[in-house]
């Protein structure tokens, strides 16, 4: 899934990154516990989350995922921003919980990974 | 053998929000080397759950990343707390850290164990109120 359907089935705004809206996605992960995050590899993942901490950032460019989305109206940091930017990451935040954001996506065709 | 190439960090144990720095450095560092992006993937992800433990539990410490010809060693010392029964820490889910930890994202008991999963092999060396030495090993074949 595009990076742009996921900011349009989520109403989402798109706040960095925007040059990088037409990469794809191949699987998600919604969590706000970063090390559950870090325990699976994801292939060219999106991280929806309502944690809002520079780790949240740094944990996705570990993971060397494309996109994080900030559910629940979170606002990351000008530095979260900064530190998103240097990595090319697209960060974007809409106004939905995280079990509708995730299901939205999931029953749209982007499905989670499976545990290893 | 020829030498090993050596990246040094002190890790600031004092600013939560700096933690994680130095292995978003050291990604840097070994994308330039040009090593796979899976090897790159694994040391970064374990020396990040290993920085995060320093600094919530160790009040910092310090993290040197050796590049061998055919494996890359990772080794994080510090002088906290120590740790008290390191087979329990080692169990998914196991976890001393406070809720202001927790309420940060960390502390849910992976940390050591995701160190575990992306390393060939790991060593811990604890001594209570005196710190700790975590030795990882990263095969490149």
């Amino acid at each position: 899934m595009k990076i742009r359907e996921i900011r349009d089935l989520l109403d989402a705004e798109v706040l960095c990154c925007e040059q990088n809206l037409d990469s794809t996605a191949y699987s998600a992960c919604g969590c706000d516990l970063m090390s559950d995050v870090l325990a699976y590899v994801k292939d060219q993942a999106v991280l929806l989350t309502g944690l809002v901490n520079p780790q949240v950032v740094r944990t996705a460019e570990m993971m060397d995922m494309i996109c994080i989305v900030f559910v629940r109206s979170k606002a990351p940091t000008k530095e979260m921003l900064d530190l998103a930017e240097d990595n090319g990451i697209v960060v974007m935040k809409c106004n939905k919980r995280m079990y509708e954001a995730c299901g939205l996506l999931y029953s749209n065709g982007l499905v989670g990974n499976k545990v290893k | 053998m020829s030498e090993p190439l050596i990246f040094h960090f002190d890790i600031n144990g004092d600013d939560f929000s700096t933690a994680g720095q130095a292995s978003v450095q050291i990604k840097k560092n070994l994308r330039q080397l040009g090593l796979s992006p899976e090897i790159i993937r694994r040391v970064s992800i374990a020396m990040y759950e290993g920085e995060i433990n320093m600094v919530i539990h160790a009040h910092g410490g310090t993290a040197d990343v050796k590049v061998f010809e055919n494996y890359i060693e990772i080794i994080l010392a510090d002088n906290g707390p120590g740790i008290k029964d390191i087979d329990l820490a080692m169990k998914e889910g196991y976890s001393t850290a406070s809720d202001t930890t927790r309420s940060l994202g960390f502390g849910a008991g992976m940390g050591l164990p995701n160190m575990k999963r992306y390393t060939d092999d790991i060593k811990i060396d604890s001594i209570l109120d005196v710190g700790t030495v975590v030795t990882m090993r990263i095969n490149i074949s």
